[in-house]
C-alpha cells in the first residue's frame, strides 16, 4: 500500500504525519526512514503510530524507527514519551516480552582460531542453552528464590556465581531496575516463569558467534573503546527477554487496564492493545513495578546465558573465560518504559519513555552511560538476521530529537508464513553452511522463518539511523555460527 | 480445517481466522489455531492428561482472549499442549462463563516437531463475530 498522502517529508530521513490525519491525535507522528525504507513500510505502521499519538500525556511526537513494522498496539520500533504527571503507561507500548534485549560479549580469539572448533562450539551452545517451546533452565529456583531474582536482576547472578562484577557495570541500569516489588506480580506469572531463567525462547531469539572483519569497522577508535582491538576478532551476541514470566505480567495487566481504563479513568483508545492507565494511579504504578520485575528477570536470564557461553568457550579451548578475554561490551534492552529527564521545548521534564522494539541510545557524557563509554556514547546493539549480520552502534548528542532512541534490529518485512513457503529450513541450513555459517535449531520451520530475506536491509536501516542523527555506526559483525529456538 | 493463518497482519507475529457453526466450535478451532503455531502436528498431542479450564469475562470476545491466554499459560506452567473435547459457554448476570474439557501431553521435542513459542494472545484486531453460518474469530498471536 502506498504511504498515506498526509505524510510530509521533513528531511531526507524524517517523515511526519500531522495531527489532522486522525481524530484524537494529540501530537504529530514521526517516522525515521530513508525513502527506500519508507516505501517498504507496512501500512500497519501508519495506523499504529498515529493511534499512539492519541494516548493521553504524549509529548512531542509518536515515533517509529527505521526498522519499524506492523506490531500490536504500538508498531514495532515505536517510541513515545508520556508526561510523568499527566500521561499514561501502556503495556502495548512495551511489548509482551518485557526487556527483550541484546547482549554482546568479546573474546580475544580470531576467526582463524575459532573456525576449526566452530561446530564444536555451536553444538555445545545448542546443548547447553535451552531453547524452543516449553524449555526450562538449569538454574533450579524455588518460587521464593525466583522473587529474589525479580528484585535484584543481574545482582542476583553476581551473588550466585553467574556473573563477573564488571558485567553489571556494562549492563543498562547495572542489570537491575530499582523498585521492583514482586507483590505486584501474580502467582500465575511466577508459576509460569520461575524455572525459565537461562533459556533463549524461540521466534527471532538466538545466540550467535560473529566476526568483526577489518573492512566492517566504521570507527576504529570507538571500536577499540568497545573492546574490538584485533583484526577478525570473534564475539558472541544474543537476543532474548523475560520469557513466560514477562509475557504473563503483560497479559495480566493488559486485562486489568482494560477493565479500569474507561470506567474508572475515562480513557478511550483506538486499539484495545493500547489499553493503559494513568502512570500516577494505583494500577499504573503496580504495572510499572511488575514490569520492573520482568526487566530484572530478563537481565538475570541474559546473565545466566552469558555464564553458559563462557563455560562452553572455556571447555572447548581449555582456557578460562578470563584468559579468553570474554568481557562484556554491553547489554541493552529494547522493550521497556523508563522514567527519564529530557529537554522538551527548552525545559527539562520528567517523562516515561516507552520503547517497543527501540533502543535507548544515550550520547557522550550523559549520565546513565557506563564510565568506560562516557566519551564514546552508549553502545547500541542492533541484532540482524542470522544470514546478513548485526551492528554495534554508538549513541550521539543529536539523539535528543527522539528522546535518545534508535532502532533495535533489521525489522521484519516478510510474514512468517511467506518465509516458510519460500524457504526450507534444511536447505537454508546447508546453504548457510556453504557460506561459512553453521546454524543449529530445534525447528526447521522456525529456521526458515528467520531467513535473511525476511528482514529489511540492515545496512540501510543503520545508515538511516546515522543520517537521521539517532546513532552512528561503529562495527558491522558478521555471523559464523548461530543457535535458534 | 476450521482455521487459517492470515498473512497481511502484524508482520512478525501470527494471526488466524477460525470458524465454527456455534460458539463451542469456534472456540475449539481458535484453540487449535493457537496450539498449531507451536506444534507441527496437532495429532501428536496425546491423551495423557485430562484438564478442566474455567475462565470468565464480561465480553464474549474477551472470554475468547482469556481462554486462549490460559492455553498459553498452561504451555509454560505445566509444559502441556492441549486439545479440547468440549467447551460450554453460558451467560449469567452480565458475565460470560466458560468451562472446557481438555486433554494433552507434555511437550516433547524428541517426539513432536515444534514450531514457534507463543508469548501471548494480543488484543490487536481481536474479534468474534456471528455470521450467517455461525461464528468467526480472528486474533493476532505474539511469537
Amino acid at each position: 500500500m502506498p504511504m498515506p498522502s498526509a505524510v510530509k517529508r521533513v528531511s531526507d530521513t524524517v517523515w511526519e504525519i500531522p495531527v489532522s490525519y486522525k481524530e484524537g491525535m494529540l501530537v504529530p507522528a514521526r517516522i525515521y526512514a530513508t525513502e527506500k525504507l519508507m516505501k517498504e513500510m507496512d501500512d500497519g505502521v501508519f495506523e499504529q503510530v498515529t493511534n499512539v499519538a492519541c494516548l493521553p500525556g504524549i509529548v512531542k511526537y509518536a515515533y517509529c524507527m527505521p526498522d519499524g513494522h506492523w506490531g500490536y498496539g504500538f508498531p514495532i520500533g515505536g517510541v513515545a514519551a508520556m508526561d510523568a504527571k499527566t500521561g499514561v503507561i501502556s503495556p502495548g507500548g512495551i511489548g509482551f516480552d518485557i526487556n527483550c534485549g541484546m547482549r554482546l560479549v568479546l573474546t580475544n580469539l580470531t576467526y582463524d582460531e575459532v573456525k576449526p572448533r566452530l561446530r564444536e562450539i555451536v553444538d555445545a551452545l545448542f546443548h547447553r542453552i535451552p531453547a524452543g517451546v516449553g524449555c526450562t533452565g538449569f538454574v533450579k529456583l524455588t518460587q521464593d528464590g525466583f522473587r529474589d531474582v525479580l528484585r535484584k536482576g543481574a545482582l542476583w547472578c553476581l551473588h550466585n556465581g553467574y556473573a563477573w562484577k564488571e558485567d553489571l557495570e556494562l549492563t543498562e541500569e547495572k542489570g537491575c531496575f530499582e523498585g521492583a516489588d514482586p507483590s505486584t506480580v501474580s502467582n500465575k506469572a511466577i508459576e509460569r516463569g520461575f524455572d525459565q531463567v537461562g533459556t533463549l525462547g524461540s521466534g527471532n531469539h538466538y545466540c550467535e558467534i560473529q566476526v568483526a572483519k577489518p573492512e566492517n569497522v566504521f570507527d576504529g577508535e570507538t571500536a577499540r573503546a568497545f573492546g574490538f582491538t584485533i583484526p577478525n576478532q570473534v564475539a558472541v551476541m544474543f537476543h532474548c527477554g523475560s520469557r513466560g514470566f514477562g509475557h504473563q505480567v503483560a497479559t495480566d495487566y493488559l486485562q486489568l487496564f482494560l477493565s479500569v481504563m474507561e470506567k474508572k479513568y475515562g480513557i478511550k483508545v483506538l486499539d484495545r492493545e493500547l489499553a493503559c492507565a494513568p502512570f500516577n494511579s494505583p494500577e499504573g504504578q503496580d504495572y510499572f513495578s511488575a514490569m520492573k520485575c520482568a526487566v530484572n528477570m530478563a537481565f538475570a536470564n541474559r546473565q545466566v546465558i552469558l555464564h553458559r557461553v563462557r563455560e562452553v568457550f572455556s571447555e572447548v579451548f581449555n582456557r578460562s573465560a578470563e584468559d579468553l578475554g570474554m568481557d562484556m561490551v554491553y547489554d541493552v534492552t529494547h522493550n521497556t518504559a523508563k522514567l527519564e529527564r529530557h529537554l522538551v521545548d527548552g525545559k527539562e521534564r520528567e517523562v516515561l519513555v516507552h520503547r517497543k522494539g527501540a533502543t535507548r541510545a544515550f550520547g557522550p557524557g550523559m549520565e546513565g552511560v557506563p564510565e568506560a563509554y562516557r566519551e564514546t556514547g552508549q553502545p547500541v546493539i542492533i541484532g540482524g538476521s542470522m544470514e546478513t549480520g548485526s551492528y554495534l552502534l554508538a549513541g550521539v548528542a543529536t539523539g535528543a530529537d527522539s528522546f535518545y532512541s534508535t532502532a533495535h534490529g533489521s525489522g521484519r518485512t516478510m510474514s512468517r508464513h511467506q518465509a516458510k513457503r519460500t524457504y526450507r529450513g534444511e536447505r537454508l541450513k546447508r546453504d548457510m553452511e556453504i557460506r561459512g555459517i553453521y546454524v543449529r535449531s530445534d525447528s526447521w520451520g522456525g529456521l526458515a522463518e528467520e531467513a535473511g530475506a525476511a528482514y529489511k536491509d540492515i545496512d540501510e536501516v543503520v545508515e538511516a539511523t546515522e543520517l537521521a542523527g539517532l546513532s552512528r555506526r561503529v562495527i558491522k559483525l558478521v555471523p559464523i555460527g548461530n543457535i535458534k529456538g | 480445517m476450521t482455521y487459517r493463518y492470515l498473512e497481511d497482519i502484524a508482520t512478525a507475529d501470527a494471526a488466524f481466522e477460525a470458524r465454527g457453526k456455534d460458539l463451542e466450535e469456534v472456540f475449539i478451532a481458535a484453540a487449535d489455531a493457537t496450539t498449531n503455531v507451536m506444534v507441527e502436528d496437532l495429532d501428536s498431542i496425546l491423551r495423557q492428561e485430562a484438564l478442566h479450564i474455567e475462565v470468565e469475562n464480561r465480553e464474549l470476545d474477551l472470554l475468547l482472549y482469556s481462554f486462549l491466554s490460559e492455553i498459553v499459560f498452561i504451555k509454560d506452567a505445566k509444559r502441556l499442549l492441549l486439545r479440547f473435547d468440549g467447551v460450554e459457554i453460558e451467560e449469567r448476570d452480565g458475565l460470560y462463563y466458560l468451562r472446557a474439557k481438555a486433554y494433552g501431553s507434555p511437550i516433547d521435542p524428541g517426539r513432536q516437531p515444534l514450531k514457534a513459542d507463543v508469548k501471548a494472545i494480543t488484543l490487536h484486531r481481536l474479534s468474534l463475530i456471528e455470521t450467517r453460518d455461525g461464528w468467526r474469530a480472528t486474533a493476532v498471536i505474539d511469537i
